[in-house]
């Protein structure tokens, strides 16, 4: 049984990890119906700034919470700005064009910012600081969940909460939601649709530096080519979850955390990926617009 | 052409050639051939031999060549390729190559070989590691100067279950050609040692978020010892997450591992990893001498596998000066018989051909870096 608790807690964390990135994801494509391919590397530039602020505060000598407080405040601040100039240069000019046009366009993006953090950075793999402190109060149960994954669960369900609170029952989500549902009856009862996908920008990449500072943290290194191999796999569980849908992209992202420590922990990590994919492919087979997704007519 | 009858006439004719050279010994230079990937992709494996079989063939040529006669080199390139490699060893075969330094590569190696055997001409190389090349016993003219593949492995078992006497051994791999490869030999050589017993071999998939899954599943099976095939991204974190989890195994990996960066990326959890790697041979007065003189000739730091080409270059020659002939019985008696000084220490090879005294070392993290265990 402890072994059970054990699997399910290093499920949730892997899961509450995915969750921050997909729900970047779910975001964007709610909005305006693209995959942004680019949203991995806007985490991964996160996880830099934060680290390239992180070192540079630690230097100066400031307390771990101011530091912690800071990075996370510029990455999200610099993901931010990338996010944005990404929507204007990559995706605003393609907004009439073809559905496949700005998704080939999110893959050059993803490249482009790889490499471009490849050469302006390193291609080594770089220490990350321990921006999480092992918490004195968690150590008796620090063989079944640490301190980090106790703060990104706790994250990932605040984020969670406020996210719905702002599109339910704010002025802008109400903007976003009128967007989402038809974008040309929005632009004529006066909302600037283009301000209303820019904050979505904004927002899902404030999330992914967020995000990307909270896993650097605890799992303790980065180099640039992070963001791909997690934007995979947050992207799986938003497709899982039903993309579009906020609720969905956690759920999508928990059940593939589980699905993955569970086939690792009672058959073998060789074919954790082989089981989730199958769930996928499963879920999809019955529910294509994945579990909480709402299956509607294409607009022609 | 038919093949046989192409091998017939190279054989009369290295035959022949046999036949004068030992007659005609001072005087007529003797031909050692280099092979290997002289350009292409792999040219970078291959170059750092010729650069060392050039330095330490001047040296001998200027003290008077071996035994009265001057060394030439005849350099052949084989790109690495298998199908090439043949046509690079007939062409040194009936180019009158008395002994070959190469070639690089295993596979190309392997294709050459029989060529080699039938006109009788020892093989040394630097770099091709691929195990059964020398225990196979199908190829008794081929010697190398580095430890093959499994030699890691069996450094990292032989300390594990000898030195640590570790009980419960938990194999993990990062899925890869190189990790998978080193866990596979771990795994036979704990079973075949039937001392201890592995308890665990899984796979883990390189780049993942978090490893506290297969984690948790080693500290279920209560090892004593972790055995990783992989390289350092993957061996820091879950180092860190099993010392986060207070788990106390001992952990053991390879060259992969055995990085810098494993330490600055791992920091404090670092401590007390084990490592194998190639020994450390930088303070040896014959390794410095070629690695300075490469500096002083090319102008440049000596690449891949120079030290085991230097070590292939002396030991062939001082065979040579020692058997006081060409013939290739003669040689390998030496081989096998007599010590050489070389960048290694003292080397001389076993009945399979490997290079005693050339092989891994086991390292550990002390104080924020490697040092040699032993």
């Amino acid at each position: 049984m402890e072994y059970f608790i054990e699997l399910f807690f290093s499920g949730l964390t892997r899961g509450s990890i995915y969750a921050l990135i997909a729900l970047g994801y779910t975001m964007v494509y709610g909005i305006i119906g693209l995959i942004n391919f680019a949203h991995g590397e806007i985490y991964m530039i996160g996880a830099f700034t934060a680290f390239i602020v992180a070192t540079v505060l630690s230097i100066l000598g400031f307390p771990a919470l101011a530091i912690f407080v800071i990075a996370a405040l510029a990455a999200a601040v610099w993901s931010s700005a990338y996010g944005y100039t990404v929507e204007k240069l990559a995706y605003k000019p393609l907004r009439n064009a073809p559905r496949l046009s700005p998704l080939i366009s999110a893959i050059g993006m993803s490249i482009f910012l790889q490499n471009y953090v490849l050469l302006a950075q390193t291609s080594d793999f770089l220490p990350f600081p321990q921006l999480i402190p092992d918490f004195e109060f968690m150590d008796s149960i620090a063989g079944v969940i640490g301190s980090s994954d106790i703060v990104i669960l706790i994250t990932t369900a605040v984020v969670m909460v406020l996210l719905t609170w702002l599109i339910k029952y704010t002025r802008i989500g109400k903007a976003m939601r009128a967007t989402a549902q038809d974008r040309k009856m929005a632009m004529l009862v006066g909302i600037n649709v283009n301000h209303v996908i820019s904050a979505t920008f904004i927002i899902g990449s404030s999330l992914a530096a967020v995000g990307g500072l909270l896993i650097a943290s605890h799992v303790g290194q980065i180099n640039f080519f992070i963001g791909f191999i997690a934007g995979i796999k947050a992207f799986t569980a938003a497709v899982l979850g039903g993309i579009g849908s906020i609720p969905g992209a956690v759920l999508g992202s928990f059940i593939l955390g589980l699905t993955e420590a569970f086939a690792t922990g009672y058959v073998s990590s060789d074919y954790e990926d082989v089981f989730a994919f199958s769930l996928l492919v499963l879920i999809l087979i019955f529910r294509p617009a994945g579990l909480l997704g709402k299956s509607s007519i294409e607009k022609v | 052409m038919n093949f046989s009858a192409k091998m017939f006439s190279l054989l009369s004719a290295v035959a022949i050639a046999a036949a004068f050279s030992t007659g005609a010994f001072a005087g007529d230079p003797i031909k050692i051939g280099v092979a290997g990937a002289h350009s292409g992709d792999l040219a970078s494996y291959g170059l750092p031999t010729v650069k060392a079989a050039e330095l330490v063939v001047k040296h001998i040529n200027e003290k008077g060549g071996i035994n009265g006669s001057q060394v030439e080199l005849m350099i052949e390139d084989d790109v690495c390729k298998p199908e090439v490699a043949t046509n690079t060893a007939t062409k040194l075969v009936s180019g009158g190559a008395k002994a070959v330094i190469g070639h690089i590569c295993s596979g190309a190696t392997k294709a050459a070989l029989p060529i080699y055997g039938e006109a009788n001409i020892i093989l040394m190389s630097p770099s091709a590691t691929n195990p059964a090349l020398t225990q196979s016993g199908d190829y008794p003219n081929f010697y190398r100067t580095i430890a093959s593949d499994d030699a890691q492995a069996r450094t990292e078992v032989d300390f594990a279950v000898n030195t640590l006497k570790a009980k419960k051994i938990a194999v993990i791999h990062d899925k890869g050609d190189y990790g998978k490869g080193l866990a596979e030999f771990a795994k036979k050589f704990i079973e075949e040692g039937a001392v201890a017993e592995v308890v665990l071999y899984e796979g883990i998939t390189p780049g993942a978020v978090d490893y506290s899954a297969v984690v948790q599943k080693i500290k279920r099976t209560r090892a004593d010892a972790v055995i990783f095939g992989g390289y350092h991204p993957e061996a820091s974190k879950i180092v860190t997450q099993m010392r986060k989890k207070k788990m106390k195994t001992v952990f053991i990996s390879d060259d992969g591992v055995k990085d810098d960066t494993f330490i600055k990326v791992a920091g404090k959890y670092a401590e007390g990893v084990y490592a194998t790697g190639p020994a450390d041979v930088s303070s040896n007065p014959i390794t410095k001498l070629y690695r300075e003189e490469h500096k002083k000739v090319y102008g440049s730091e000596p690449g891949a596998f120079f030290d085991n080409a230097v070590t292939a270059a002396i030991v062939l020659t001082n065979a040579i000066e020692k058997a006081g002939s060409t013939d290739s019985k003669a040689i390998a008696k030496v081989l096998h018989t007599q010590v050489a000084q070389t960048p290694f220490g003292e080397i001389m090879f076993d009945e399979k051909g490997d290079a005693i005294g050339v092989g891994f070392s086991m390292y550990q993290v002390k104080d924020g870096s490697y040092v040699q265990v032993k």
